[in-house]
């Protein structure tokens, strides 16, 4: 079930990856549409991450292109995305130990029309607030989560990219880490998500495209996703 | 005793010079400078040349050579470290390691292997009275000016929009330009900064130190030994361990007089022993 939107916020065609002679990624294709909320699913060493980190212009071997609002984005470098509206939230987070909480926020420069200000971001965790002078990896592994997301909204991103955000939280947190999530949908921003909590993914996004050994094998709606969650999680191994 | 104490921290005052260059560079390029030691030889030759050819003074040098030297480091990172850094760190190695071979070699080929004198500036010339004992004025002067360079630095780096790219780039660099941060626009001032520092440590060397062609050679390795105990890359801690090992030599030299030259070796596998990443570095910067 492929994107309906005319005019995708995020475009890729041919996308193929290399690390050495092994090749990663082959020939991925796949669109995003405005406001969507979409998730790549796949096993350990599928290329999910290969795939943000191709997009985010981080990974120097692939071939391919990829579209950003219909401009060509495929020879720019990393920052130069950024300040084009993506937002990267890694798959390690990307806390600074040497930065403050408050610094954190404010380091990546805004990029976006609509930038969440400080006060909204505090507003929305209270935490973050409490601990904005404290080094960001003195943060639990939630905080830190919300933060990496915190510092992508505040700088107005139109396309998040986000590198399994739930991975090693407790449910909680998840739930929460949903309801962000919705309510960013909910602005407009569009979410390209890596997820291996099947459930997870079908109560948050619209779509799914479903990555082995570096090819979209299956694009599936959230009806076929809960339909063969089970079938899923067996073969996700989880 | 005391007055060792003191002879030490003047010492440290130029590890800790040396060492911060090295950090920032380290931390922002990833690239270990082994030409560094040659920069402050030059900054110690550029002072000798300037008041010996050209009647230059003491306190012009101070800040003609360290800016002079520090575009040389921009031209350098822009000509040749920028291209060899995509390739394995090696070749970066190798390059500063030969440019320090070579700019040490122009310099014995003009001027010879012997010391060149340099005196001190005539404002600095007496002692000071420090209470428990006096002290010549000019190594107090080293002292002050490096301590209140170091503290400047280190308000830039923790207080301003600047320092705060820096730290970032220094600790996930690749993370930094995802986020936005142009990195590559600032390597090249940092880099030109760190070896004018360099430049810096050498013209306040020239009135204490003997002006030769191997002085940065043979101080560059203790200094690379102060950086490894700081933390590989922490700013912090190469101004730290800087200014405690010229303490701990000094007294090492006073009371064990035959482990002089060694003792800041034993000392850095101590700490590797103890603490791999250096006494303020991080664990996780050794993946």
């Amino acid at each position: 079930m492929p994107s309906t939107d005319p005019d995708p916020i995020l475009r890729v065609a041919g996308l193929s990856a290399w690390y050495g002679e092994a090749r990663v990624l082959r020939e991925v294709s796949l669109e995003v549409g405005r406001g969507e909320i979409v998730t790549l699913v796949g096993r350990n060493g599928a290329g999910k991450t290969t795939l943000l980190r191709c997009l985010m212009g981080l990974h120097a071997r692939r071939d391919g292109t990829v579209t950003l609002s219909g401009t060509d984005i495929t020879r720019l470098p990393a920052h130069r995305r950024a300040r084009l509206g993506l937002g990267y939230v890694p798959d390690d987070r990307g806390i600074y130990s040497t930065l403050t909480v408050e610094e954190n926020l404010t380091l990546p420069p805004v990029a976006g029309p609509d930038p969440w200000p400080l006060a909204k971001v505090y507003e929305t965790f209270p935490r973050l607030a409490e601990r904005r002078g404290f080094p960001g990896t003195k943060l639990s592994g939630g905080e830190q989560q919300m933060l990496a997301l915190a510092r992508v909204l505040r700088t107005g991103a139109r396309l998040l990219l986000c590198d399994e955000p739930t991975e090693g939280l407790s449910p909680l947190i998840v739930q929460q880490i949903g309801g962000i999530l919705r309510e960013v949908k909910r602005q407009g921003t569009t979410v390209l998500l890596i997820e291996q909590n099947v459930h997870f993914a079908a109560t948050v996004a619209d779509r799914h495209y479903l990555l082995a050994e570096g090819r979209i094998v299956e694009s599936l709606d959230n009806d076929e996703m809960r339909a063969r969650e089970h079938e899923l999680l067996d073969y996700l191994g989880i | 005793m005391l007055q060792q104490a003191f002879n030490g921290l003047v010492g440290g005052a130029f590890y800790a010079l040396l060492a911060l260059g090295l950090a920032v560079i380290f931390g922002m390029l990833g690239v270990v400078n082994f030409a560094h030691g040659a920069f402050y030889m030059l900054g110690a030759f550029g002072s000798y040349v300037l008041l010996d050819s050209f009647g230059v003074n003491f306190w012009v040098a101070l800040v003609a050579v360290p800016v002079v030297l520090g575009l040389a480091g921009v031209a350098l990172e822009r000509l040749f470290i920028r291209r060899l850094a995509p390739l394995d760190p090696l070749y970066n190695f190798l390059f500063t390691f030969g440019l320090a071979l070579i700019l040490q070699d122009l310099v014995k080929r003009e001027y010879g292997v012997q010391s060149q004198p340099y005196p001190r500036p005539a404002l600095l010339d007496g002692t000071v009275d420090l209470g428990l004992f006096t002290y010549p004025a000019y190594q107090v002067f080293v002292l002050a000016l490096s301590v209140v360079v170091c503290a400047a630095v280190w308000l830039v780096l923790t207080r301003t929009r600047l320092g705060m790219i820096v730290r970032a780039a220094t600790e996930r660099p690749e993370l930094t330009r995802a986020l936005g941060i142009d990195v590559g626009r600032w390597v090249t001032p940092v880099f030109g900064f760190g070896i004018a520092l360099a430049g810096l440590a050498g013209v306040l060397a020239a009135p204490m130190r003997a002006v030769n062609p191997l002085m940065g050679a043979d101080l560059i390795i203790t200094v690379f030994a102060v950086v490894v105990i700081g933390g590989l890359g922490s700013i912090f801690g190469s101004v730290a361990a800087g200014f405690a090992i010229g303490l701990v030599s000094a007294l090492g030299n006073l009371y064990v007089p035959a482990l002089s030259q060694t003792l800041v070796f034993i000392l850095m596998a101590a700490v590797l022993l103890w603490r791999p990443a250096g006494l303020f570095g991080r664990e996780e910067s050794l993946s």
